[in-house]
């Protein structure tokens, strides 16, 4: 037996084992070192210094980036380190505003358990920041500077494991900020609002627009009809903030929970979610029959949406057109199957209880407004309803069960597990298998779905077809998935995108979770769910083929695609006015050329073929006939690079065939 | 227009530093030196061509206070606000320069841009107070207002021809 590697953790010895910094070590050894900037998924940034740790013969060295070395040490409580703390966190405290008990973080705050924990009793430093302007901008969340302590969490998940890089480190000194690009806010940066900032955010500085107030509002009106549906990453999750265990089903006490409150109708959003499975599955089949718009990508995720218009807008058209299925079921309540007798569409209010802070902004696009105001009209985050039902003193724990109201409250397995990255292909899978073979089969595990790695390739054989099928969750892990494809590595026929990494168990609005391996137990109450199902495949459903036969005829049919399908708009980086960047004033043009500076199109080379001309005109003396200018797309970015000479638009230009016009059109 | 916003400066730069991250520093400093400031249109492009995000360009950019993110005039005057500048009298010497071209509270380019007047801590001329520089390339020392304003009326008279007469000598 080889010996292992030892040192030494206050008097007492720690083996190292594959740890990649002391503070892994020191954890292990069941010592609970405070940090604030540390996550082990993310980059080591050894900015907020709490983890000093004092090493024989080194002095104070911050354990998050240290390397663990045999023989060392280490002390992890002295006098000195414990007033190195306090002091860390006074100086934290000092510019931090602490409104704890009005802060939407109150009692939940990182800052305000260590300072306990620390014993810090009095701050000796004064303010000397100026009170920022909260930024409310965005629709779906609000970042307060105020009481941001810099420790770059959000900044490191919004650029490491999402590659969105939205907001990053500003300016310097005392001015030092997490900010949006440019000084602007969150609504005109490229925040798709995934609100896994949020999650790591130790304070109150990033959060979930609140919608309760509105939602109380709602449920106060005699007037109207509330109706609420719950999406089924809650049931798993919410618990958590009343002391369960993660991954425990809590379906039945929040549906009591959300009567006790004076919703009227409550329903469950797996439901939709069978009904998704099913357009989706025949949108499937038809393009894999045609040929065309393939990979199929899913667009039940709001953030992915936003990210794919911002970025992607080449693969819109592989994007199913399928709602996400809150939005699917909005529609039926405010258009078609009005709760009760009685009830006029337009005194309903559609409640979506979601793990998921984009929601909030997808509920405000134009195309979600298809009969009286809006499809739904608020979203609620899982730690919205949280604090809904503290706040109406409900004991969650000792709640009765309570069940969905029908029709939109019968659900199989396949809609439950919709919440886990990798459900939807699976469910998607229960549903084409059955189809294309035309038999029923009693099989639906499709344990190959199930791996918990955030970028996965899984091939299957569904009748004759051997298909190529994707799961992506973390907008970072779809970027390298991106990344593959157009790079002619991979090809697949069916992509499942969510931008939470793990999915929706793990969105922006679920509870901070505390526990270990926080993911794989919520995922695990979802698989249970649909175990304890007695069906398991959508089409069994006996609610939906009732709805397909009184109201949405058939899937696809003209209604199903105003009720449950959307569209797309290409929304690249166009924050501010591109049009007249590069115009080259020239008196004596003949003729006006302009070149696409898009991100699709730079990327494809327009930038190659712009430096190309101006070297040819400029060898041909020619430079003053042509004006050259660039715009800002063409709308046509799967075609590009697209280049307009004279009145010729060309897509897929090269420099050749743009120099060959040029010549053609100066003659 | 001389400084006609053009892509083909920027697409240079970007290839000398071989669209390196890397030499994100240089590149910024290359187009600052080009347009006299960082326009946030050449900022996001900078971010598509090196594949990072716009907020971390600016992130870099903001850090330094070299960098600028306004338009400067031409001619980019700095006037020692340092201690010894300070005694003797910059703050006159800044009034009087404002005064000439009808600076308003606040406003630090003038509207043809051709100036931008700008105060910095300490030149290292303090034998020389008060001090101005001028494009960080002439240093003008023991100055008063009016020989101040005068530096100003010459540039004027250069520049636009007739529209200003040249200080006395």
């Amino acid at each position: 037996m080889s010996k292992r590697k030892m040192l030494m953790v206050d008097h007492i010895p720690v083996p190292i084992g594959d740890e990649r910094n002391l503070l892994e070590v020191i954890r292990k050894a069941n010592i609970e070192l405070p940090t604030f900037c540390y996550h082990s998924e993310m980059s080591i940034y050894g900015a907020c210094r709490l983890c000093l740790v004092e090493i024989e013969g080194r002095g104070l060295q911050p354990a998050c980036s240290t390397l663990p070395e045999e023989g060392l040490v280490i002390s992890t409580n002295t006098q000195q380190i414990r007033a190195m703390r306090r002091m860390i966190l006074e100086l934290m405290l000092a510019n931090h505003q602490g409104d704890c008990p009005t802060c939407v973080k109150g009692g939940d705050c990182q800052l305000q358990q260590l300072a306990h924990r620390m014993g810090v009793a009095k701050i000796r430093f004064s303010r000397v920041k100026e009170r920022l302007r909260i930024d409310a901008s965005s629709p779906a969340i609000i970042h307060d500077p105020n009481k941001c302590i810099l420790c770059g969490d959000c900044v490191r998940t919004c650029n490491e494991i999402q590659g969105v890089g939205a907001i990053d480190f500003a300016y310097s000194g005392s001015e030092f900020a997490v900010a949006p690009c440019f000084g602007k806010n969150m609504a005109q940066g490229e925040c798709v609002a995934c609100g896994q900032c949020s999650l790591v955010c130790p304070t109150g500085a990033l959060y979930a627009r609140p919608s309760i107030n509105e939602v109380w509002a709602a449920l106060h009106d005699p007037a109207k009809t509330v109706v609420a549906q719950i999406d089924p990453a809650v049931r798993i999750a919410l618990g958590e903030d009343f002391n369960l265990a993660a991954g425990t089903i809590a379906t039945g006490q929040i549906v009591s929970a959300l009567r006790r409150m004076g919703f009227d109708f409550v329903y469950d959003t797996a439901f939709a979610a069978d009904l998704m499975t099913i357009e989706l599955g025949e949108e499937f089949l038809e393009r894999l029959e045609k040929g065309e718009r393939l990979p199929i990508i899913t667009s039940c995720c709001p953030a992915w949406v936003t990210f794919a218009e911002q970025h992607y807008p080449e693969y819109l058209d592989n994007l199913s057109t399928c709602r996400s299925p809150h939005q699917m079921l909005g529609a039926l309540v405010k258009n078609k199957v009005t709760p009760a007798k009685g009830v006029k569409p337009e005194d309903i209010v559609v409640v979506s209880i979601m793990p998921c802070i984009a929601k909030k902004g997808e509920v405000l696009r134009p195309e979600f407004s298809t009969g009286y105001g809006r499809d739904v009209d608020y979203v609620l985050t899982t730690l919205g309803l949280s604090l809904m039902i503290k706040e109406a003193g409900l004991n969650f724990n000792q709640l009765g069960q309570d069940s969905f109201d029908m029709p939109f409250g019968f659900i199989t397995g396949a809609g439950v597990i919709h919440g886990n990255s990798g459900g939807v292909t699976e469910a998607v899978a229960r549903y084409v298998s059955e189809k294309v073979s035309e038999k029923r089969s009693d099989y639906y595990v499709y344990s190959n779905m199930r791996n918990g790695a955030e970028l996965r390739e899984i091939k299957v054989t569904l009748g004759k077809n051997k298909l190529n099928l994707a799961v992506a969750s973390g907008l970072g892990s779809v970027k390298k998935l991106i990344k593959k494809m157009k790079k002619g590595q991979a090809h697949y026929d069916f992509i499942e995108v969510k931008a939470c990494p793990g999915g929706c168990i793990n969105g922006g609005g679920q509870p901070p979770g505390k526990e270990k391996n926080i993911k794989a137990k919520r995922s695990a109450g979802l698989y249970d769910n649909d175990k304890m199902l007695q069906l398991h495949k959508s089409r069994e459903n006996p609610y939906i083929a009732d709805l397909y036969e009184r109201f949405l005829e058939k899937p696809g049919s003209q209604i199903a695609r105003k009720l449950l399908h959307t569209h797309y708009q290409s929304k690249k980086r166009v924050y501010f006015d591109m049009n007249n960047l590069a115009r080259q004033e020239s008196k004596q043009a003949k003729l006006e050329l302009s070149i696409c500076f898009g991100t699709s199109c730079l990327v494809k080379g327009a930038q190659g073929i712009y430096s190309g001309i101006n070297q040819y005109l400029n060898e041909n003396k020619s430079l003053d006939k042509v004006q050259i200018n660039t715009t800002f797309c063409y709308e046509k970015c799967s075609r590009g690079p697209v280049i307009r000479i004279g009145e010729e638009v060309i897509e897929a230009c090269t420099l050749e065939i743009a120099l060959e016009e040029i010549g053609r059109q100066l003659k | 227009m001389e400084n006609a916003r053009t892509f083909e400066k920027v697409c240079a730069i970007l290839n000398e530093y071989n669209h390196n991250y890397y030499q994100l520093i240089p590149i910024l400093e290359a187009v600052q030196e080009e347009y006299r400031y960082l326009p946030e249109e050449v900022m996001a492009f900078i971010a598509i061509s090196l594949g990072i995000s716009p907020a971390n360009v600016f992130g870099v950019a903001s850090f330094y206070s070299h960098f600028t993110f306004t338009p400067k005039g031409k001619y980019v005057i700095k006037v020692c606000d340092g201690t010894a500048c300070h005694v003797k009298k910059s703050a006159d010497i800044i009034k009087a320069m404002e005064e000439q071209l009808e600076l308003q509270t606040g406003q630090r380019t003038t509207g043809d841009m051709l100036f931008t007047i700008e105060t910095v801590s300490c030149l290292g001329a303090c034998g020389l107070a008060p001090a101005i520089v001028i494009n960080d390339e002439i240093v003008y020392g023991l100055l008063t207002p009016e020989k101040a304003v005068k530096l100003i009326k010459d540039i004027q008279a250069k520049e636009v021809p007739g529209s200003n007469e040249p200080g006395e000598h």
